[in-house]
């Protein structure tokens, strides 16, 4: 059992991959694998939040902003593939039929520029973000509101760029995906597929993460910052790896929820939107490895089956769900296993040990 | 005194707080091979000379290691320069384990990309480390539950295995048992053999037993320096002192005054 125990993580890796891979696909309808991949998307930018909030300490309130990034980059690739070369998206033809196309839409043409903006612009940002933000030693609620403030930044600038972004009502009716067309059945289980995939690499990426050196210096930061500078390290360079490695992660949610769900609009980015990715990484577990996965993808599930069918009552049910987790877990329901276990195992243990042991899981 | 490389040498430390003057000109050295005590009344500036000294706090005037001097770099900077302290509070990591404890602070070295690999064993560094505090037993403890005098042993571990070439501990023994303050002189003894070793120290007692000199600190200036001997037989020392030496009694187990910043 103690030889197995750190290889556990990797083992539910494994089972979650075979669910998702493997058994969704052959007993899912159409579509609610798209509803899955949607989910999915959620769950990639939330396993970077559980590395840079449970982990590092920073409650990125602002993840809609990389989020965004990523979405509009493929949104924007993918509504130049539909309308076909040397042509204009049809929105831009409707607001001005002489319009030409704004020159930050051009390289979006390119499919290899699309994949690297989606993976290097939110490295650009983050690091520049986080750069300023961490030397100054910004942290805490001052960290979280100014990130916060970004995501409703970008969604108004969104908002009130109509002509060069569609503005509120976002891009849609998306034709084609590298080539294939996204109508075609086998074609959005192979785009699941591939968001399956992603959070799956995204889970692993964290994974060793946490059990490298590095993971343990974040945590150690996030708990004595003071400490850790004076062991000689700079703690506004291990944060900002953390921030970065979750802006990367963020953006790849967002460029493949374009796909799956078809449209993006500033909504889908703002403020309200990274509070519900919060809301899902808290109800999962912060700290924990498949906490904000799971978490997320739960709060995807009730957005669109309750939030669909009984629309009033789902916004208390979250509401609920939020304020009894963190009154009475503020770990997450996935420190329930940890407490579970103590209780049949070690029906003793002190309190303290308790916490660090679900902390350094 | 040779200027060799781990020597410590202050000279004409000042640190002022918005006008009021903490630290007024200080100078004092402290070389590998002995344990130096800083002690003063509170309000003295000990712990000010400290701050100054790792980057804590900004001073003027010269504070050299070697020849290299440590005034004006940021605090990790002067870290990898050689220079490791203790707070007056204990402050270990205390989610992490012993061993991950020791593993970060081995790892100022490290490369940026050797960060991202699991730990492999055991350092034989943080082994010996273990050894001389005693800590062999509890390296899997979180270091949340150890005692308060293993979490100061542990901070001592941690500057030991980050091979910092100067010491500088701030009151190292307080809250410890007459037993635990013993074991923390003999090691503190150890440690100096190839170190300088700065203490900050309220334990008229434990100063007596443990320092090979001492510097006494009065009103952010130095009032007396020397052996404990003739510290103790200055009448400066002794007008400063009076009521303060002869309240402190020699027993086990007081509480210690915490020093005002």
């Amino acid at each position: 059992m103690t030889k197995l125990k750190p290889w556990l993580p990797l083992i539910g890796i494994g089972v979650f991959a075979l669910l998702l891979l493997v058994v969704a696909p052959l007993v899912l309808s159409p579509h609610w694998i798209n509803n899955l991949g949607k989910y999915c998307t959620l769950a990639i930018a939330a396993v970077g939040i559980g590395l840079a909030w449970g982990r590092g300490g920073m409650l990125v309130m602002g993840q809609g902003v990389f989020f965004g990034l990523g979405a509009y980059s493929m949104a924007m690739h993918l509504t130049l593939e539909t309308a076909g070369p040397d042509s204009l998206p049809i929105f831009m033809i409707l607001y001005d039929p002489l319009a030409a196309l704004p020159a930050f839409w051009e390289p979006f043409r390119s499919e290899a520029f699309t994949i690297a903006a989606i993976l290097l612009l939110p490295v650009i940002v983050a690091s520049i973000l986080g750069y300023a933000l961490f030397k100054r030693r910004v942290k805490g609620a001052y960290f979280a509101i100014l990130t916060q403030a970004l995501a409703v930044a970008l969604a108004v600038l969104i908002s009130s760029t109509i002509r060069e972004t569609g503005g509120d009502t976002g891009l849609s009716d998306f034709k084609y995906f590298f080539g294939f067309v996204l109508e075609d059945e086998g074609n959005k289980v192979m785009v699941f597929a591939i968001a399956a995939s992603l959070l799956i690499l995204s889970l692993l990426a964290v994974w060793q993460l946490n059990r490298s050196r590095f993971g343990e210096l974040l945590v150690a930061t996030r708990d004595a910052e003071e400490r850790v500078r004076f062991l000689g390290y700079d703690p506004a360079n291990i944060k900002l790896v953390a921030f970065v490695v979750a802006a990367v992660m963020a953006s790849i949610g967002g460029a493949m929820f374009v796909p799956i769900v078809g449209i993006i609009t500033p909504a889908e980015i703002g403020a309200s939107a990274s509070i519900l990715m919060i809301a899902g990484v808290a109800l999962g577990g912060r700290a924990s490895l498949f906490g904000p996965a799971l978490g997320a993808m739960a709060i995807g599930w009730g957005q669109s089956s309750l939030g669909s069918s009984w629309p009033s009552g789902w916004i208390y049910i979250l509401g609920l769900v939020f304020i009894l987790v963190t009154l009475f877990l503020p770990l997450g329901l996935s420190s329930l296993l940890g407490r579970a276990k103590d209780l049949v195992w070690r029906p003793r243990a002190t309190p303290l040990a308790t916490t660090s042991d679900e902390v350094t899981k | 005194m040779t200027d060799a490389e781990g020597s410590l040498v202050v000279t004409d430390l000042r640190v002022e707080f918005d006008g009021f003057v903490a630290v007024g000109g200080v100078s004092f050295d402290a070389h590998p091979g002995e344990v130096r005590f800083l002690i003063g009344p509170n309000g003295a500036g000990k712990t000010t000379c400290i701050d100054a000294i790792t980057g804590l706090s900004k001073g003027t005037g010269s504070a050299k290691l070697g020849d290299r001097e440590l005034l004006g770099r940021p605090a990790q900077k002067i870290v990898r320069l050689g220079v490791g302290r203790t707070f007056q509070t204990a402050s270990v990591f205390e989610k992490l384990s012993v061993l991950q404890n020791l593993d970060i602070a081995a790892g100022l070295h490290r490369s940026s990309l050797s960060l991202l690999r699991a730990r492999k064993g055991v350092d034989p560094a943080i082994e010996e480390a273990l050894e001389q505090t005693g800590l062999s037993k509890e390296l899997e403890t979180p270091a949340g539950i150890l005692s308060h005098g293993q979490k100061q042993w542990l901070e001592i571990a941690m500057l030991l295995v980050q091979d910092a070439k100067l010491l500088l501990l701030d009151e190292p023994v307080a809250g410890m048992s007459h037993d635990e303050r013993t074991a923390t002189g003999e090691l503190l003894g150890r440690v100096a053999e190839t170190r300088a070793v700065v203490v900050v120290e309220h334990d008229m007692d434990f100063m007596r037993r443990f320092a090979t000199r001492v510097t006494v600190l009065h009103q952010g200036r130095v009032l007396s320096e020397g052996s404990v001997a003739h510290v103790q037989a200055d009448p400066k020392v002794q007008e400063v002192y009076l009521g303060t030496v002869v309240a402190l009694p020699d027993g086990p187990g007081e509480t210690q005054g915490k020093e005002a910043h």
